[in-house]
C-alpha cells in the first residue's frame, strides 16, 4: 500500500502484542456507521496519476500572452526561489512549536517580518495571513479593536474582490461598512472628508488602486487621525520598489497580497497576505509573530511570541481565529526579495511602470480607444474605454492568443466598455506590439 | 547564525533584471519613495547558503518521526509536489475563467475542483463541498457563517454555540468571530462530551454545536448520533471539526453520524505539506438543505460534460476567499486520494489507529494514561507520579526526546489534561520507528527517576536550548529595521 510501511505480517504482530484485532480497534464506533462500502475509485500507480494529471494540466491555457492582472500578477520568478523552498526541512515541518527544532522557520519568519517592515516603512509585521483579502478583513477587525468604534469607510477603488469578501465577513457583525465612489480614478476626497467623523474606526484605501492609479493618502491620514480613526492601506508589494510607502503616508495598518513576490499564480492559491502596523498596535495585531530572544546560554534565538493574543490561549476572546500562517509562502517572498535586493526590486517596479506606460501610449493611439481616467499616474495597470463591450473584445482576443485584460463591467455598473490591462516586467515591447495589432484587428 | 541583513554587502547583486526595451517613464517625484527599499544586497550563492543553513536548523517529517498530536504529521508524497509544479497548473491565472469563453481554457483545473468535491462527498457523507476555505480555522469560520445564514433564513434568533472544553482553541474563536456566544461543555470522566450535559444546555438560543470526533484525547464518542439528534431537536446544526478525520477515513462518515456541516484539513488527513505552518486548506461540506448557503463561486458540470463556475446564488454567504481556495493544495490532496484509492484510504485509518494503540499500550505503565481503553489516531499521556515527584515536567520529556532525534509530541494540550503529552504517530510510520520512539520514551521515564537534572537541561544537541519566551514578549523584537552590512 503506498505510503503505509507496515506489512500485513507486521500489522498482525502489532495487533497480537496489544491483544486486539483490527475490528476491535474500531469497536467504539457503532456498527451501523462502520459497515459502509465506499464508492471510491481503485488506487492508481504513480505513473497513471502523473499521466492523468498532465493531461488535465494540458487542458489549461497557460500559453496565452498575459495582460491579465487585477491584483494577481505574472512576474518573473528566479529559479533559486523554488530550489530553496523545496528543501523538505522547510516544507514538511509544522508551526514552530518546538523552537530548538525550528530555528530555520523562526529566523526566516523574523527576516520576513523585517522585510515587510522595510518594504512598507512600518515598525511591526506579523508572520503572514492567508491572502490579501483576508488580511484586509483582519486589518479592519484590528482597527475596530483599537478604536472601539464600528464604522468603516472603504473606497470603491479598493480591489472589488476584497470588498465583496468584507461584505460576507461583516454580515453577522455590528459593523457599519460605508463605501465612497472614486473620482477620476483616485479615492474620493470630498466624499471621504464628508463621511469621516468621530465614529469612524478606519478608512480603507489601496495604492496603486484596482485601476492601477497611484495616489498619496497623506491628506486622508491627517483627516482620519484628527477624528481619532485609523488609515488602512492595501498595497502592491512590487510597487514599493519605487512608490511612496504607506508608512510615509502615515498609514496605521498596511496589508497586501504577496503573490507577486515569487509565488506562482496557481489558479488562485496558495497566496500570501501580509500585514504591518505601528509598534503601539502590535498587541492588537492578529496572527503569528516570531520574536528574537536569547536561549539559556545567551545565544540569539527565535520563538513565537505574543501568543497571549491567540486562539489557543484566549479561545473565544482571541484577536483572530487564525491558527496557522502561510509560512511557506512567506519564505518564498523572503527568498525572492533577497535575490532581487534593493536595486532588483527598484528595476522590476520601474520596468512594470515603463512597460505599462508604453502599452498605454501604444494602445491609446488606436482609433476608437480612449483612456478612462485622464492624466493620472498609473503603475502596472491602466483602464481603457473600447468602442464596444470589453467582455466581447477580450473573448475575441483570447482566440488570438491573448489574455488581454479584465472587463470592469463585472464589478462596476457604468464601465461596460472598460478594460483593465496589466503589464508586468515579463512582457516585451514585441508582445505589447502584437497585442496592439490584435486589438485593432478585432475592433 | 547571522541574519540575512548582516550578510549584505553594498553593491552586491544576485539576479539581474532583463534590460528595459521601452523608454523609461518618470513618475511625479512626490509619489515616489526617496530611496530604494532597504533590502539586503547579496549574491545568489549568499542567498542559497543562507537558506540552506536555515533549512538545516529545521526538522520536518522527512527528517524523522514527528508525532505531534492533533497535527497529523504524515509523509507528504513527492508525486504531489511534482504535479503541483506542472506549468498547466502553476502558471494558470485565477481570473481566466471569469472571462467570456475563459472557462473553456481552464477545464483541467475546474475538473480537479469538481472531482475533489465528489470524492470528499463520498468520504464524508455530505451533499456538497466548497474548496474555498484557505485553512482549517478558515473552514470553521465558513461553517459558522453557513450556520448563521441558515438561522437567518428561518427567522431564528439564536445566539449560542456549544463547544466541548477539550476542543481546539480555533473552535470558540471561529464561533465568536462569526458573532456567536460560546458555551463550553465540560468533558465527563471518560474524556467525552456527555449527552446529559448537552441536554442540560439545550434551549432555543442554541444555534449549534461544534464537535471534533474522535476528540483531542483520541476518543471516539459512541453517543455522537444522540448528541447530533439533541441539537437538531432545537433546530440547531451540528458542526464536525474534521481535524481528526484520519482516524476514520475510509471507515465511517461524519455525515452518517448526523453532522450537518464539516470541515476537513487537507494538510492533515490528505497529506499535503504543512509548510512550516501553512498553507493548508479547509474545504467545507454541508448536507443537502445547506447547499444554497455555500460560498460563491461553485464549480458545476454542464450537460455537455464541461465545467463552469456558478456565481448567481441568492442565498450564498458570499465570497470568503479571492478565488477557488488554495488550489495547489487541493490539487495535492486530489493526487493523494487517487494514489490511495478506496482500499488505501481504509488502510490509512486502520494503520493510524493501530500505530496509536500500539504506542499507547507500550507506554502504559511508564506514563500516566489520560483515559483507559481504546484510542483512535492519537493517545494522550501525562507524566507519571514518580516523575512529578522529581519535578520532571512534560516539557522536559519533550526536550529530551529532541536529543534522541525525535520531534516531541504536542505538550500541554488538550488543556483538560495536566502535563499532557499528546502522541499521534500516523499510518506512515513503520513498526521499527515506533519501537525506537517507544524505547526512547521508556528510557526517558527511567532516567527521570535516576537523573532528573539531565532532563531539565535538555536539549544539548541543538543550535539553541530553551529560548526565553518571557524575554521575547517583554523586550519585543520582531523585526530588524536598521540597515546593517557585513564587516568588510
Amino acid at each position: 500500500m503506498p505510503f503505509i510501511p507496515n506489512t500485513a505480517q507486521q500489522q498482525q504482530q502489532m495487533l497480537a502484542e496489544i491483544g486486539l484485532t483490527m475490528d476491535d480497534l474500531f469497536g467504539d464506533i457503532p456498527e451501523e456507521f462502520r459497515t459502509r462500502q465506499f464508492k471510491l475509485p481503485p488506487a492508481l500507480s504513480e505513473q497513471q496519476v502523473r499521466n492523468r494529471l498532465w493531461e488535465l494540466a494540458e487542458k489549461n491555457a497557460t500559453d496565452l500572452i498575459c495582460f491579465l492582472g487585477g491584483g494577481f500578477y505574472d512576474h518573473f520568478i528566479p529559479a533559486a526561489v523554488h530550489a530553496m523552498i523545496s528543501r523538505s526541512e522547510f516544507y514538511t515541518s509544522y508551526t514552530p512549536y518546538q523552537p530548538e527544532l525550528s530555528q530555520g522557520t523562526l529566523q526566516a519568519i523574523y527576516e520576513y517580518q523585517s522585510m515587510i517592515c522595510r518594504l512598507t516603512d512600518m515598525e511591526v509585521a506579523n508572520a503572514s495571513l492567508y491572502d490579501g483579502g483576508t488580511a484586509l478583513y483582519e486589518a479592519m477587525m484590528m482597527a475596530l479593536r483599537i478604536t472601539g468604534r464600528n464604522k468603516v469607510i472603504i473606497d470603491d477603488s479598493v480591489n472589488p474582490i476584497y470588498r465583496v469578501m468584507m461584505v460576507s465577513y461583516t454580515r453577522n457583525l455590528r459593523i457599519e461598512l460605508d463605501q465612497t465612489c472614486c473620482r477620476d480614478g483616485l479615492a474620493n476626497r470630498t466624499e471621504l472628508l464628508e463621511k469621516i467623523d468621530d465614529k469612524t474606526a478606519a478608512v480603507i484605501l489601496q495604492n496603486p488602486n484596482f485601476f492601477g492609479c497611484i495616489d498619496d493618502f497623506s491628506d486622508v491620514a491627517d483627516a482620519v487621525h484628527t477624528k481619532g480613526g485609523l488609515l488602512i492601506v492595501s498595497c502592491h508589494p512590487i510597487s514599493l520598489g519605487i512608490l511612496k510607502t504607506p508608512g510615509a503616508m502615515a498609514a496605521d495598518i498596511v496589508t497586501g497580497e504577496g503573490q507577486s513576490l515569487g509565488i506562482p499564480m496557481s489558479f488562485g492559491g496558495p497566496y500570501l497576505g501580509f500585514m504591518a502596523s505601528r509598534k503601539q498596535f502590535v498587541r492588537k495585531m492578529p496572527g503569528r509573530v516570531a520574536g528574537q530572544t536569547v536561549d539559556q546560554s545567551g545565544r540569539r534565538a527565535y520563538v513565537l511570541t505574543l501568543q497571549a493574543r491567540e486562539q489557543h490561549i484566549r479561545r473565544a476572546k482571541a484577536t483572530s481565529n487564525i491558527c496557522s500562517n502561510e509560512a511557506l509562502c512567506a519564505l518564498t517572498a523572503l527568498v525572492y526579495l533577497c535575490l532581487l535586493g534593493p536595486e532588483g526590486l527598484r528595476q522590476t517596479a520601474q520596468l512594470c511602470a515603463d512597460k505599462a506606460s508604453y502599452a498605454y501610449e501604444r494602445l491609446t493611439a488606436i482609433p476608437g480607444i480612449r483612456p478612462h481616467f485622464r492624466g493620472k499616474w498609473f503603475f502596472n495597470e491602466f483602464v481603457l474605454d473600447l468602442p464596444s463591450e470589453a467582455a466581447d473584445v477580450i473573448a475575441k482576443l483570447i482566440e488570438k492568443g491573448f489574455a488581454a485584460g479584465f472587463p470592469l463591467s463585472r464589478y462596476y455598473d457604468d464601465m461596460a466598455n472598460s478594460i483593465l490591462i496589466c503589464v508586468t516586467e515579463k512582457r516585451t515591447k514585441q508582445e505589447i506590439g502584437m497585442l496592439a495589432e490584435a486589438l485593432e484587428s478585432v475592433l | 547564525m547571522k541574519l540575512i541583513f548582516e550578510k549584505s554587502v553594498p553593491g552586491r547583486r544576485a539576479s539581474r533584471t532583463a534590460a528595459g526595451d521601452v523608454p523609461p517613464i518618470g513618475i511625479a517625484p512626490d509619489l515616489l519613495r526617496p530611496s530604494p527599499a532597504p533590502l539586503p544586497e547579496l549574491s545568489e550563492l549568499d542567498v542559497v547558503r543562507h537558506f540552506t543553513e536555515l533549512s538545516r536548523r529545521n526538522f520536518g517529517v522527512d527528517s524523522n518521526f514527528y508525532p505531534l498530536g492533533s497535527c497529523t504529521m504524515k509523509y507528504n508524497p513527492k508525486v504531489a509536489e511534482h504535479i503541483a509544479s506542472y506549468p498547466g497548473f502553476a502558471d494558470l491565472h485565477p481570473l481566466l475563467p471569469q472571462l467570456r469563453i475563459g472557462g473553456m481554457l481552464t477545464q483541467g483545473a475546474l475538473r480537479v475542483l469538481y472531482e475533489m468535491d465528489l470524492l470528499l462527498r463520498e468520504i464524508t457523507g455530505m451533499a456538497g463541498f466548497t474548496m474555498q476555505p484557505l485553512a482549517g480555522a478558515h473552514g470553521e469560520l465558513t461553517g459558522m457563517m453557513i450556520m448563521a445564514a441558515y438561522h437567518r433564513e428561518r427567522g431564528n434568533s439564536k445566539t449560542t454555540v456549544l463547544i466541548p472544553d477539550s476542543a481546539h482553541g480555533t473552535n470558540p474563536a471561529s464561533a465568536a468571530i462569526a458573532g456567536y456566544e460560546v458555551v463550553s461543555i465540560p468533558s465527563n470522566d471518560h474524556g467525552l462530551m456527555d449527552v446529559e450535559a448537552v441536554r442540560q444546555h439545550l434551549s432555543d438560543e442554541i444555534a449549534g454545536l461544534m464537535l471534533t470526533c474522535p476528540n483531542t484525547l483520541g476518543l471516539f464518542n459512541p453517543q455522537v448520533k444522540e448528541i447530533c439528534d439533541l441539537i437538531h431537536g432545537v433546530d440547531g446544526l451540528a458542526y464536525y471539526d474534521g481535524a481528526n478525520l484520519n482516524a476514520i477515513v475510509g471507515k465511517a462518515r461524519p455525515g452518517d453520524f448526523g453532522f450537518d456541516i464539516v470541515h476537513l484539513n487537507l494538510h492533515k488527513t490528505f497529506a499535503t505539506p504543512h509548510g512550516g505552518g501553512g498553507p493548508g486548506a479547509g474545504p467545507v461540506g454541508v448536507k443537502e438543505n445547506l447547499l444554497p448557503f455555500l460560498p460563491v463561486s461553485v464549480v458545476v458540470k454542464r450537460g455537455d460534460g464541461t465545467y463552469t463556475l456558478e456565481y448567481d446564488r441568492a442565498k450564498s454567504i458570499g465570497y470568503i476567499a479571492p478565488f477557488y481556495g488554495n488550489f495547489a493544495v487541493v490539487l495535492r490532496a486530489y493526487v493523494y486520494i487517487l494514489m490511495l484509492g478506496k482500499e488505501g484510504l481504509r488502510r490509512v485509518a486502520e494503520n493510524a489507529v493501530l500505530n496509536a494503540n500500539y504506542v499507547k499500550e507500550k507506554l502504559r505503565g511508564h506514563y500516566r494514561s489520560s483515559v483507559d481503553g481504546l484510542c483512535k489516531h492519537e493517545c494522550v499521556f501525562s507524566i507519571s507520579e514518580e516523575m512529578a515527584q522529581n519535578e520532571v515536567r512534560a516539557i522536559d520529556v519533550a526536550k529530551t526526546l529532541i536529543d534522541r532525534g525525535f520531534h516531541p509530541p504536542t505538550v500541554y494540550f488538550p488543556t483538560t489534561v495536566k502535563e499532557a503529552l499528546m502522541i499521534e504517530p500516523t499510518e506512515t510510520e513503520s513498526k521499527e520507528t515506533l519501537d525506537a520512539f517507544i524505547d526512547a520514551m521508556i528510557d526517558i521515564a527511567e532516567r527521570a527517576g535516576i537523573e532528573p537534572e539531565t532532563l531539565k537541561s535538555a536539549p544539548t544537541t541543538t543550535v539553541v536550548c530553551r529560548p526565553d519566551e518571557t524575554v521575547a514578549a517583554k523586550n519585543l523584537n520582531i523585526a530588524c529595521l536598521e540597515q546593517k552590512t557585513a564587516a568588510l
